[in-house]
């Protein structure tokens, strides 16, 4: 009894042992085999040099410079460094290879050139040989493999950053905003605008945190300002009231919204003196005058409204109002409008001080912007103590108090995941959703675009954010890196310093209290809608900034944003007068080293041939109505009764030192030039009030 | 023996395409239920983006029938030179007639020639050429400094936030786009009249020098700027290459 695998064995051994015999049967012929096996062998690693992708790339190159006109240049370019290439800056940590096949980087002369790894790199305000290339495109720059180099691998998680992101890697070292990165700067101003930083915390390698710049309101004491089923619709869909609104959608069901806005009228204390009564009998005030009030105060230039073809037109500082009068009780508003500080300290709304007129006027105007649609389905019955409980649970659960105030409810702290080092977050700590391409970008844009996508269960809202935002928001993000928390210090680009500056006394209160900083900035602090007026006590005359302050006139006619009208008493506007004349001045000139006036006519007439012929200021500016027409720079009719005499000289001299940021280009200008401009300009009074009224 | 390498055979072709069947395919295109005979843009060309970002706002395109009406449901495709990205590609038109889709241009500087593409009841193809213009990061700085310093006299359209001085000026201004004019200046013109103002070339006074404001980088990115956007396009004079 022979099995078949017995017989099969005892074959296989014989084969074995005739191949044995052929290969190793006598010395010699040993010997010659296990050279011939040797040098086979040998020659694998040559072999593979040989083979390799980044051989194929340089000789597709050569092939590509060959006819070219500038073939010898290139050529010549390229033998300087031929073979496996490397960028290595060991303070950085930059190990890249990846010029060996991207070998045309350098090449101006190959703008013509699409195909890749061949294009020249476009200009950058870095060069190759400083930083290198992963720095800013990361990907392998050790791997010598364009699948290595490029896509994420077992051994190396880091793919190249897409395009459409490269922006972040600026943000590693420069934490100003750029020119160049216009995605990046947007980018950092949302993380602060839609109020990401209130739930998830991120530290700068300064140190420092970012702070959220939207200023959500408190519902301390949202019973005086609105109804529960404004309350109700609002928490229901946000950008169905006001597009513009920043406030994320919860998803929230039919009875979680009930529930919420039962707590929260429930939870609301009184303040005194934050509604006013309506007076009833007053006939409905004429409705044109109330928009005229509306467009005199300039409300539009914080304010926008969504007119009838849907563009919303207007500022962004304050809310939107197309449909305030759905929101806000009219004896609210009343009060507010008499003075907002009473109902929110510290809101950026000025304190108006209207006449009760203008607030009948202004109540009705904006009373009578409504939409009857908002809350005609929202039927609420009255709140029991189970649903006021229940809302409280949610109102702590997804966490309002992160931005708002609310009685009884404490501000969480790291309500949601720290981003500082969201941009380096190692892939194995992140669940991708199915189909999903496993890289950080992805990630983030799908978590901002969609986030309970990732989980019905999640607490983070829904934003109301279009494409371009959502990739300068994942831009921003990008930017946090490890490398940019661990670049040595002198690399880095600090931004410029938060500014708490707080001017002090009767003026300081004021200036609280009309908002200034809303608008101006002063020693780094404010906003940029209107003029810097760090040195504005150096720059103007007393009498006219007094007169400015009581009834502003229009500088730059061009202009829809403007100062508005603040009815401030003779006191205030002296007081205010005072303050600016006296604290902000500039220690780079004497106000009082020139003149006002007494300049020799020759010299007039000499500023006035420099102004219309070597300078041709009037292609901007306007002097005389007659024949003037710019209308770029602010009219210079009466600049001789408005400016200083040294501050029109040195602005001449130098104007980016007196207003860094400013457009007015700096012309060099010679001293005589200068003396002579500003004598023409001192002698600019304008026409005088009776001329004027003729 | 055998038998074990059959099943390690099995099982890793079982793995293998299992690997396979969970690359998600490209979603299928919808079925169209509507036919146009023409394809016009609503919004959303001749954009300025920056390289491989989404442009600011989407491109609508709107399909009509012989009469000049809106057709619902109409199947319109996206195509583009390859980097550019449209989300959605392809897509069936809503009730307006209009179809929406966001674009990314490609990574480098310069003019892309987008196409979208209906198809009428007879099969035929209608085309419908959109231009959107990528700027590299020199163009965008050029682009900012434009805005900020030169828009105001070099741009006659007025916005609200901007009220244009052209219309003000005696000798007017080439606006930027104006190819015929700004082609014929080399590098070195433009350099010139940015830097030392409309007298260095014996043109108006009236265009200030910037020389002193900014920067050598910035009146570069500027003037690579100003060649991207002219229209007719910049060619620039240089070498002549031996065509294949």
């Amino acid at each position: 009894m022979q099995s078949s695998s017995q017989s099969s064995s005892k074959s296989m051994k014989n084969t074995l042992f005739l191949l044995w015999q052929a290969l190793f049967g006598d010395p010699v012929r040993a010997f010659g085999v296990v050279s011939l096996l040797l040098l086979v062998l040998l020659a694998v690693a040559p072999a593979k040099n040989h083979f390799s992708e980044w051989r194929h790339y340089q000789k597709q190159y050569l092939a590509l410079i060959g006819n070219r006109g500038d073939a010898v240049t290139l050529l010549r370019h390229f033998h300087e460094h031929d073979g496996i290439q490397q960028i290595w800056l060991p303070q950085l940590g930059v190990v890249d290879r990846c010029t060996t096949c991207h070998v045309g980087l350098k090449e101006a002369s190959l703008a013509d050139v699409s195909i890749q790894p061949f294009r020249r790199h476009p200009v950058i305000p870095h060069t190759l040989d400083q930083f290198g290339c992963v720095m800013c495109h990361r990907g392998q720059g050790p791997a010598t493999t364009v699948e290595e180099a490029h896509s994420s691998t077992l051994a190396w998680e880091q793919p190249i950053l897409p395009a459409r992101y490269v922006q972040s890697s600026c943000g590693q070292c420069h934490r100003a905003p750029l020119t160049g990165t216009p995605q990046l700067n947007l980018g950092r101003i949302l993380l602060a605008r839609y109020g990401c930083v209130h739930c998830h915390t991120i530290k700068l390698p300064d140190g420092s945190a970012i702070k959220p710049t939207d200023d959500p309101p408190s519902l301390e004491h949202i019973a005086d300002k609105t109804t529960r089923e404004w309350i109700y619709a609002w928490l229901k869909d946000p950008q169905a009231y006001a597009v513009t609104a920043t406030m994320p959608n919860f998803k929230l069901s039919d009875t979680d919204a009930r529930d919420i806005s039962a707590f929260l009228i429930s939870n609301s204390t009184p303040i005194p003196g934050d509604t006013a009564p309506v007076a009833k009998d007053q006939k409905a005030p004429d409705p044109t005058a109330g928009a005229s009030l509306y467009g005199e105060s300039f409300c539009a230039s914080c304010h926008a409204v969504q007119n009838a073809a849907g563009n919303v037109v207007g500022g962004d500082v304050g809310p939107e109002l197309t449909r305030v009068g759905n929101k806000v009780k009219p004896e609210w508003l009343r009060a507010w409008l008499h003075n907002p500080r009473v109902y929110d300290p510290g809101t950026a709304m000025p304190h108006y001080r209207f006449t009760d007129p203008q607030v009948s006027l202004l109540t009705a105007f904006l009373g009578n912007k409504t939409d009857s649609d908002l809350l005609a389905n929202v039927h609420l019955d009255a709140a029991t103590p189970e649903q006021i409980a229940h809302g409280k649970f949610l109102v702590t659960d997804y966490g309002c108090a992160s931005c708002h105030e609310v009685n009884g409810i404490r501000k969480p702290d790291n309500f949601a995941p720290e981003l500082t080092r969201i941009g380096s977050k190692p892939l194995t700590q992140i669940i991708f959703l199915p189909g999903m391409t496993h890289a950080i970008p992805d990630y983030i844009a799908a978590k901002i675009r969609q986030p309970r996508s990732f989980g019905s269960a999640l607490k983070m809202p829904q934003f109301n954010l279009a494409p371009p935002q959502i990739d300068a928001l994942t831009t921003a993000l990008l930017s946090l890196t490890d490398r940019a928390h661990d670049l040595p210090i002198a690399l880095t680009v600090p931004a410029k310093p938060v500014s708490n500056y707080q001017p002090a006394g009767k003026a300081g209160q004021l200036m609280a209290d009309l908002a200034c900083f809303s608008c101006h900035a002063i020693n780094g602090r404010g906003g940029d809608m209107a003029p810097d007026l760090t040195w504005e006590g150096s720059s103007v005359q007393r009498r006219w900034l007094q007169a400015f302050l009581k009834n502003p006139g229009t500088l730059r006619p061009a202009l829809i944003r403007r100062m508005p009208r603040f009815n401030l008493s003779d006191s205030d506007a002296t007081e205010l007068t005072d303050y600016i004349m006296a604290v902000y001045q500039t220690p780079a000139f004497d106000r009082d080293s020139m003149p006002a006036g007494g300049y020799p006519p020759a010299q007039v007439e000499q500023g006035k041939q420099l102004f219309y012929s070597k300078y041709a200021c009037q292609a901007c500016h306007i002097v005389d109505t007659k024949v003037d027409k710019g209308y770029v720079g602010p009219t210079l009719t009466q600049v001789g009764s408005r400016l200083n005499a040294a501050w029109i000289y040195h602005w001449l001299k130098d104007p980016q030192t007196m207003r860094p940021g400013t457009i007015e280009p700096n012309r060099n200008m010679n001293d005589e030039d200068a003396r002579a401009m500003a004598a023409f300009l001192m002698t600019q009074n304008g026409p005088s009030k009776q001329e004027a009224k003729k | 023996m055998t038998r074990h390498w059959r099943t390690f055979f099995v099982l890793s072709l079982i793995l293998v395409s299992a690997g396979c069947t969970s690359k998600p395919g490209p979603a299928p295109t919808p079925k169209p239920t509507g036919f146009g005979a023409a394809l016009v843009e609503s919004s959303g060309g001749k954009q300025l983006g920056a390289t491989g970002m989404v442009l600011a706002d989407p491109l609508v395109v709107q399909v009509n029938d012989e009469q000049g009406t809106a057709v619902a449901g109409a199947l319109v495709e996206f195509s583009g030179p390859a980097g550019v990205r449209f989300d959605p590609p392809s897509g069936l038109t809503d009730s307006s007639g209009q179809l929406s889709t966001n674009v990314a241009l490609g990574g480098m500087a310069g003019r892309y020639q987008l196409a979208a593409h209906t198809s009428t009841k007879a099969q035929k193809s209608v085309e419908l050429k959109i231009e959107e213009i990528a700027l590299g990061y020199q163009q965008q700085v050029g682009f900012q400094l434009d805005n900020k310093y030169c828009a105001r006299c070099h741009n006659p359209e007025s916005t609200p936030e901007r009220v244009s001085n052209y219309d003000n000026l005696e000798v007017k201004p080439h606006p930027f786009t104006e190819g015929d004019a700004l082609n014929k200046m080399s590098d070195a013109d433009l350099t010139a009249i940015i830097s030392h103002g409309g007298p260095a070339l014996n043109k108006s006074a009236l265009m200030p020098a910037y020389g002193y404001t900014l920067s050598k980088t910035e009146i570069e990115g500027l003037i690579s700027y100003i060649r991207l956007v002219s229209d007719p396009p910049y060619h620039a004079a240089g070498m002549v290459y031996a065509q294949k």
